[in-house]
């Protein structure tokens, strides 16, 4: 319970930082010196922009993530969700063009699609896991195997593409921002303001880590766990749709291999980040520290050729072990 | 006795076609064009019965296999095998109890299983690419190169491309892999424009990986690339190249329509008498401005 008590209130603020704290802060920082001395455009505006717009889908999934973890559940099916509604959003905006003409309410009509899409999705995971009692993990493996054949089905098996004018129209979205700050980044950092008060200043955030550190304790503590729970989940679509908005106008398409793996990297994020995968401890924080760790080390093995690219995936894997690793005091304290 | 001299028209044929599910581009052409030869053929042969199924990994393909020598009796299988060695061990046990066997695209482990085998070029792929290269900078330059998943068919493409350039002057910068996926390689053809300041082409190896370097070379506004060499023949990409756009000056083909050639040709072997066994292999075709319409599908999905 202890976990549960650290986020009700300052606590956190007056120890000493732990490893927990630490770890991940550390590891970004030894990132960026390493990067820093491999490659003199490391830390030009260009390619940190590159990096932190193209870490936005992961960490807008990933935020919402965090809440789902940290309320005891899991969501497999985020990849396939944001290739369907990728998918989903650019039939609905070819459908409607020769009516609504290029502009911003066609625009407009395919961020609602996308919204509406996402929390949807995310209240049938939620239904199915909080009401019909189904465990989360076969829940989303299951969607997530119906949405990656879905968009499949609606791409006939090749790739939906935004008409090419629309999309031009439209690309502004994920390369123009304001202040030369690209939109991606500002709409990330808003999810990370707004999560980080969500999870550590409001009643909901409370009641998330109270879920997900005993079930039974939090229904007797007049916590109401299923919705809860179904929130998690809604929250989570509804950050999905979000990601695939500025997802579209990058390359202004979706196939069946858009979206493949990211609920892998949404997850090893967020535990990198220091939630507790079985849930009861979540901070938002050290997930964005988590999707920025995981993309900066893509971006270094892309800028040197230190380490043979067959391996990329191995050097990944070391560092997220090593990032668990050092948070294992949580878990024996 | 009598029946012995009627014509054979009552036989019946069952041919099953097992192939990978549309998973990228170039397999969402290979299921069209597979679904549409076998409506066709199934029209044109009344007496032969096609089964088509796609897997989504080597494990499900053979069941699928097992259960199409078990349930529908098959006389011949087409099959594109996921991946070489898990599917080798149960395609060779359907040949040997006598089905016709032709293989498609990615060979076996064992030789010797298939009677016919139907395949692309990979190292001709990558050959015609270098050459292209070659012939389009004779000055030489500097390339950056995108590779697909690490597999033996990206290995010769590779091997292919860089026998064609040596000597050439053309120098490559670096060469990663972008996975036949457009967003991995928009990710990595940023991180190869913060690398290298003057980049004077691109070989790209696929049009999706084509599609995403010209994404990230549009965003970076760098006019210093001359052009990007894809490959596979996306009809999108072909389009440009028709349509002369300076950027995407050619293509290099690997057609998946080669799945109708093994399906047509296996069904003639079982329903006529031309010998059908051997190998086929479908060159790699470079695609210029010139003849580029006739390497346009438009009813494709790629």
């Amino acid at each position: 319970m202890s976990t549960v008590n650290e986020t009700t209130g300052g606590g956190k603020l007056s120890r000493l930082p732990s490893m927990t704290v630490l770890g991940p802060i550390l590891a970004l920082v030894l990132l960026v010196i390493a990067g820093a001395l491999i490659n003199a455009n490391f830390l030009s505006a260009g390619n940190i922009t590159n990096v932190l717009a193209r870490s936005a889908f992961i960490g807008i999934i990933a935020v919402g993530m965090t809440f789902v973890i940290t309320a005891g559940g899991l969501d497999l099916s985020v990849g396939s969700m944001a290739a369907f509604i990728a998918g989903l959003m650019i039939l609905v905006m070819n459908a409607a063009l020769p009516s609504m003409g290029i502009g911003i309410p066609i625009v407009l009509l395919g961020m609602v699609v996308a919204i509406f899409a996402g929390i949807l999705a995310g209240l049938l995971n939620g239904f199915m896991i909080t009401t019909l009692r189904i465990e989360a993990f076969i829940v989303t493996l299951g969607t997530m195997g119906i949405y990656r054949s879905l968009v499949t089905w609606l791409a006939n098996g090749g790739t939906l593409s935004l008409d090419f004018e629309l999309r031009t129209f439209y690309r502004p979205v994920y390369f123009d921002g304001i202040f030369g700050i690209a939109w991606p980044i500002i709409v990330f950092a808003i999810v990370v303001i707004l999560g980080e008060i969500l999870m550590s200043r409001t009643v909901f955030g409370r009641h998330c880590a109270a879920t997900g550190s005993n079930e039974d304790v939090a229904h007797y503590s007049n916590v109401n766990v299923r919705r809860t729970r179904l929130l998690t989940y809604a929250m989570l679509g509804l950050l999905v749709g979000v990601a695939t908005i500025m997802y579209v106008p990058r390359l202004g398409s979706a196939s069946s291999s858009t979206g493949v793996l990211w609920e892998l990297e949404a997850i090893a994020a967020v535990i990198i980040g220091g939630t507790v995968l079985k849930g009861g401890f979540g901070r938002v924080w050290g997930t964005v520290l988590g999707v920025l760790i995981l993309g900066l080390i893509e971006n270094i093995l892309n800028l040197t050729d230190f380490v043979s690219p067959y391996l990329n995936g191995a050097i990944q894997g070391v560092i997220i072990i090593l990032a668990v690793i050092l948070q294992r005091e949580r878990k024996t304290s | 006795m009598v029946t012995l001299a009627m014509p054979a028209v009552a036989q019946e044929f069952t041919v099953g076609v097992s192939i990978p599910a549309a998973t990228h581009g170039w397999a969402g052409g290979m299921n069209f064009f597979a679904q549409e030869t076998v409506a066709r053929l199934e029209a044109t042969y009344p007496n032969v019965d096609l089964v088509l199924a796609t897997a989504s990994d080597p494990a499900e393909q053979v069941a699928d296999i097992e259960d199409m020598v078990a349930t529908r009796g098959i006389d011949a299988l087409v099959v594109l095998p996921f991946e070489s060695e898990p599917l080798t061990g149960p395609v060779q046990a359907v040949g040997n109890s006598g089905v016709w066997i032709t293989v498609v695209d990615r060979g076996l482990s064992v030789e010797g299983i298939e009677d016919l085998y139907v395949a692309g070029d990979n190292e001709g792929f990558g050959r015609v690419s270098g050459e292209f290269m070659v012939g389009a900078m004779p000055e030489g330059g500097n390339i950056v190169v995108l590779r697909g998943i690490p597999t033996t068919i990206d290995n010769m493409r590779v091997d292919g491309f860089n026998a064609a350039i040596e000597g050439s002057g053309i120098n490559v910068l670096a060469m990663e892999h972008g996975n036949w996926n457009r967003d991995d390689s928009f990710t990595v053809m940023q991180d190869f424009l913060s690398r290298y300041p003057e980049i004077d082409a691109v070989w790209a190896s696929d049009d999706d990986m084509a599609i995403g370097v010209l994404a990230a070379i549009e965003a970076a506004g760098r006019d210093d690339i001359q052009f990007v060499l894809g490959g596979a023949g996306m009809k999108e990409m072909i389009a440009r190249t028709r349509d002369g756009d300076a950027m995407i000056p050619a293509n290099v083909t690997y057609p998946p329509a080669m799945i109708a050639t093994a399906i047509e040709m296996t069904v003639v072997g079982l329903v006529s008498n031309a010998p059908v066994s051997g190998t086929f292999t479908i060159g790699s075709v470079l695609v210029t401005p010139e003849n580029a319409a006739q390497y346009y599908y438009p009813d494709s999905p790629f």
